[in-house]
């Protein structure tokens, strides 16, 4: 905290921090963190996007939390508090999940509780808050909280379009997106993309893409 | 005969890692050999042998609405239920713990074997998602919850060990270079995905 020289709130050091967590080192589908739930909640558009933003709300503030206290915290039972921080956020975010959108933490179900062990939110907290400044670690949170959300409303996107025709927006409703005129020229809906094992396939397909355009991510 | 039924209903019709996707994690990071896989497997079965019934106890006695009542009947209409996160994780946490120094302590063999998976094992999602899925379903004893906890493991560490030898396997075969290792994992994860879907029209 004793530096002398100040680095501006947003310069390009800390604009890093959240893009490339977007891009080149997405803690989804590069660094294969959080699946669980990036895959279980994106049958719908609304839940995924609640989803994320529940997810990046507690990156976020674990984030800063842990980094306030990183001179304080123990080594040795580092995890235990972290899990009470983490668990103590995700309470939070439960609770408020139920008073305003009932019906979409109700189709959430134990998806919220597990934001807990999102590996995401413990990886962050062991890699990044553990040893930076409250403002990084912010940001931090930030981009790795929108790149998992990224990925999931690019998955629920397709599970939802293709699987039911439609998508629901919060605010909007269920928009019908194919006319009518598609169902009788004979098209329907594909059943096996409302279905869990269809999510691995979008998500390994988006990692063919993202891995063909940046070459440089290939080689492990 | 009905738990029986419960085992079968958990380890296969809802499995953990093909209908739930949970401990994708530890399931895509330790299944490049099936040596490892079956260790990691091992040790989840036994971490939610231990841990779904305590957690039952704990949801039946004190964070239940009216649980706290054998305290006295000014306790009926306590409802601690909003804790359920920290204390489930709580006691993962330390039982987790406990279980690493019992084990230490009276089978070196079986230490050196789970040893480095068990810490591991505290924040894998199956282990908490067992426990949420036990309180969302409202078990009626602690018979039920445990053949529940085992059951989804056994669901778990076949789950592993299937993708372990095929990823094993598929090693040697050309894949497009940005598919190899993660992307490959998870399309096979859906092919079996697909092929346990098989067992979801089951009547039990």
């Amino acid at each position: 905290m004793s530096e002398a020289k100040k680095e501006s709130l947003f310069s390009k050091k800390n604009r890093k921090l959240i893009t490339e967590p977007l891009n080149t080192i997405n803690p989804v589908t590069i660094q294969v963190l959080g699946i669980c739930s990036a895959l279980a909640v994106t049958v719908q558009m609304d839940n995924a996007l609640i989803m994320s933003i529940a997810v990046t709300a507690v990156t976020v503030l674990g984030n800063v939390v842990i980094s306030l206290m990183r001179n304080i915290i123990p080594s040795r039972i580092r995890i235990i508090v972290e899990l009470v921080v983490v668990a103590f956020l995700v309470i939070c975010v439960d609770q408020i999940l139920k008073a305003y959108v009932y019906d979409v933490s109700k189709s959430l179900s134990v998806f919220v509780g597990l934001i807990i062990t999102n590996c995401i939110i413990m990886g962050r907290l062991e890699a990044f808050a553990l040893g930076n400044k409250p403002w990084e670690s912010a940001l931090d949170g930030l981009g790795n909280g929108l790149g998992y959300g990224l990925v999931l409303i690019v998955v629920a996107f397709f599970k939802e379009l293709f699987g039911s025709g439609s998508l629901s927006i919060p605010g909007l409703g269920k928009l019908e997106l194919l006319p009518d005129a598609f169902f009788e020229l004979g098209y329907m809906n594909n059943g096996l993309m409302l279905l869990p094992p269809s999510s691995l396939f979008i998500v390994a397909i988006y990692i063919w893409v993202q891995k063909s355009r940046n070459p440089q991510l290939i080689g492990e | 005969m009905e738990l029986v039924s419960l085992f079968i209903k958990s380890a296969f019709i809802e499995n953990m890692i093909f209908t739930f996707f949970l401990g994708m994690c530890s399931y895509l990071a330790v299944s490049k050999s099936v040596k490892t896989a079956v260790g990691l497997g091992a040790a989840v079965i036994f971490v939610l042998l231990v841990t779904v019934p305590v957690n039952f106890l704990l949801e039946t006695y004190v964070l239940k609405e009216g649980a706290l009542t054998w305290l006295g009947s000014e306790y009926a209409d306590v409802d601690l239920s909003f804790l359920s996160f920290i204390m489930f994780i709580a006691v993962i946490a330390s039982i987790v713990q406990l279980v690493e120094m019992l084990v230490e302590k009276f089978s070196p063999a079986l230490y050196g074997a789970l040893g480095i998976f068990l810490p591991l094992i505290a924040v894998n999602c199956a282990i908490l998602g067992a426990s949420l899925f036990m309180q969302q379903k409202q078990f009626s004893n602690v018979g039920e919850a445990t053949v529940y906890g085992v059951g989804s493991g056994f669901g778990w560490f076949l789950a592993i060990v299937l993708i372990a030898a095929i990823r094993e396997k598929i090693s040697y075969s050309h894949i497009p270079a940005p598919l190899k290792g993660v992307g490959m994992a998870f399309i096979l994860t859906g092919l079996m995905g697909l092929a346990f879907l098989g067992f979801l029209g089951f009547e039990l």
